[in-house]
């Protein structure tokens, strides 16, 4: 199993391990609820070095971006951050990612753990005709998402980088408890809160995150595990690759329209069959819901609509903060408005559920 | 201590005979591996079951779990305190987060369970796998 640089941490801290995707990785230290409510009310800290980092270098390093990503990356500045699909001919996902324009020519992708190297054969290979230079740089960098109310003061706390003027999706680069970092203002928990990337050896790594749980103690702010990590990114409904995007759905399709532009140059791969859709429309689309009585839905349980089985559930929980049972799933379009009905198999039962308006928990400003 | 008087399953069920019935629950262990409890999805009273068949499901925030009779008898009574209050069941294992009670059909399929210490062993086991 691989280890992150920051693994050491994580047992002296107790942290409840297990495999994700090739990694030894916490689930929980002091219990999933307490550790997503500690993120929605003060703060969590997070080992994420598991994601990948994908640079994209060189004098069309630019026209390689905009075709191998849905966005427009030509909207990009030097410390902006877009998010965006990788996606097929058919205008599904091969991943989600993160797109860091570092300078002009030069860009960092970061990209799910669990498709690295799926990611970097597939840009080097729909790219080799840019004179663009691409390297996967995973090995090298440690992660720490630090998330919640308190983020910006406990980081702030480690860093000389001055936090408060990097807005939502911006970054920044300088110091952080001495080493080379880059700062953004991402997340995937629905809350304020900052990633931190950077180089170091395992030893480093590790104290920094230590530090970062101790200092926190005093904002109240807990280390929190994969476990806390998928509660609060569904509560936001933010997709997670492999649930609720995959090739077989398309970028329309998974309501995520937002982030295709269809106007740009070179045009991303996918683009014709993405034109063909928005033009004739979409079938089906990923949805939000509540159950309406008990029961949690998970992901892989059916989905019935109108009697017949459509699907199954892509993603669902038992919300800690909203305390109710909620999840997502692909409806047909014509039974996908907020307010439909329908039902989720659990075990020999049959629940009503109820689409609703996502993302099923936002932040106050 | 409590748990002295108790047996326990291999799946983490513990067992307290009471009047010529068993009270039926799940481990400290076990609601500590499930995490947080939401729901619990009690028997039905006067359902019939042979050991080991599945008796309740458990959901917690991470996953759902059977718990299995761990004798064989007939469903009393279940403790409808867990419909409202499901956090009992990790709060109180032993006490108010009990799961329901059966009537015992054979007093010979208590000696296939464990006590205390034995399942303290076993438990050392398991950590050690």
């Amino acid at each position: 199993m691989k280890k992150t640089k920051i693994n050491e941490a994580h047992y002296v801290l107790k942290g409840k391990m297990v495999e994700f995707c090739g990694w030894d990785l916490p689930v929980q230290y002091a219990g999933l609820n307490t550790e997503h409510m500690a993120v929605r009310t003060t703060g969590g800290i997070f080992d994420v070095s598991h994601m990948g980092e994908i640079l994209v270098r060189g004098r069309e390093a630019l026209k390689a971006v905009q075709h191998l990503v849905s966005n427009d990356a030509s909207k990009l500045v030097p410390g902006k951050i877009q998010y965006a699909g990788l996606l097929t001919e058919s205008g599904g996902f091969v991943d989600d990612l993160l797109v860091y324009m570092v300078k002009e020519d030069d860009y960092l992708l970061v990209v799910n753990a669990a498709n690295v190297e799926k990611d970097f054969q597939w840009m080097r290979r729909h790219a080799a005709t840019f004179d663009a230079q691409i390297e996967n740089r995973s090995e090298e960098y440690s992660q720490i998402a630090v998330q919640g109310p308190v983020a910006e003061k406990l980081v702030q706390e480690f860093t000389d980088v001055d936090l408060a003027p990097i807005t939502y999706y911006h970054f920044a680069q300088g110091r952080v408890q001495g080493m080379d970092a880059i700062v953004s203002r991402t997340g995937y928990t629905g809350e304020d809160g900052f990633e931190i990337y950077f180089k170091s050896e395992a030893a480093a790594a590790s104290r920094l995150f230590l530090d970062l749980a101790e200092k926190g103690e005093k904002y109240d702010a807990l280390p929190a595990g994969l476990g806390a990590r998928d509660t609060l990114r569904l509560e936001a409904k933010m997709a997670l690759y492999g649930n609720d995007i995959d090739d077989s759905h398309t970028v329309l399709e998974a309501d995520l329209g937002w982030i295709l532009k269809l106007k740009k140059e070179p045009p991303c791969i996918g683009h014709d069959a993405l034109a063909r859709q928005k033009e004739e429309g979409i079938r089906r689309k990923l949805v939000g819901f509540e159950l309406a009585d008990k029961g949690i839905a998970r992901h892989g349980y059916p989905v019935f609509v109108q009697d017949r089985e459509f699907g199954a559930v892509t993603s669902g929980t038992f919300a800690p903060y909203l305390r109710k049972s909620i999840g997502l799933a692909y409806l047909p379009v014509e039974h996908s408005a907020v307010g439909s009905e329908f039902e989720v198999g659990i075990r020999e039962r049959k629940v009503a559920a109820r689409v609703v308006e996502t993302p099923f928990y936002k932040r106050s400003k | 201590m409590a748990q002295e008087n108790l047996l326990f399953s291999k799946d983490h069920e513990w067992v307290r005979r009471e009047n010529g019935t068993v009270v039926v629950g799940v481990t400290d262990y076990a609601q500590h591996e499930l995490g947080d409890v939401v729901f619990v999805d009690l028997p039905a009273v006067g359902k019939e079951l042979k050991k080991g068949d599945p008796a309740a499901n458990i959901e917690s925030v991470k996953a759902v779990s059977d718990i299995y009779a761990p004798v064989s008898g007939k469903v009393t009574a279940v403790n409808e305190k867990l419909g409202s209050t499901p956090e009992l069941v990790n709060q109180e294992p032993y006490g108010q987060g009990w799961v329901f009670t059966m009537s015992l059909a054979s007093e010979s399929e208590l000696d296939e369970l464990m006590d205390l210490k034995a399942y303290e062993e076993y438990l050392k086991g398991i950590a050690g796998e």
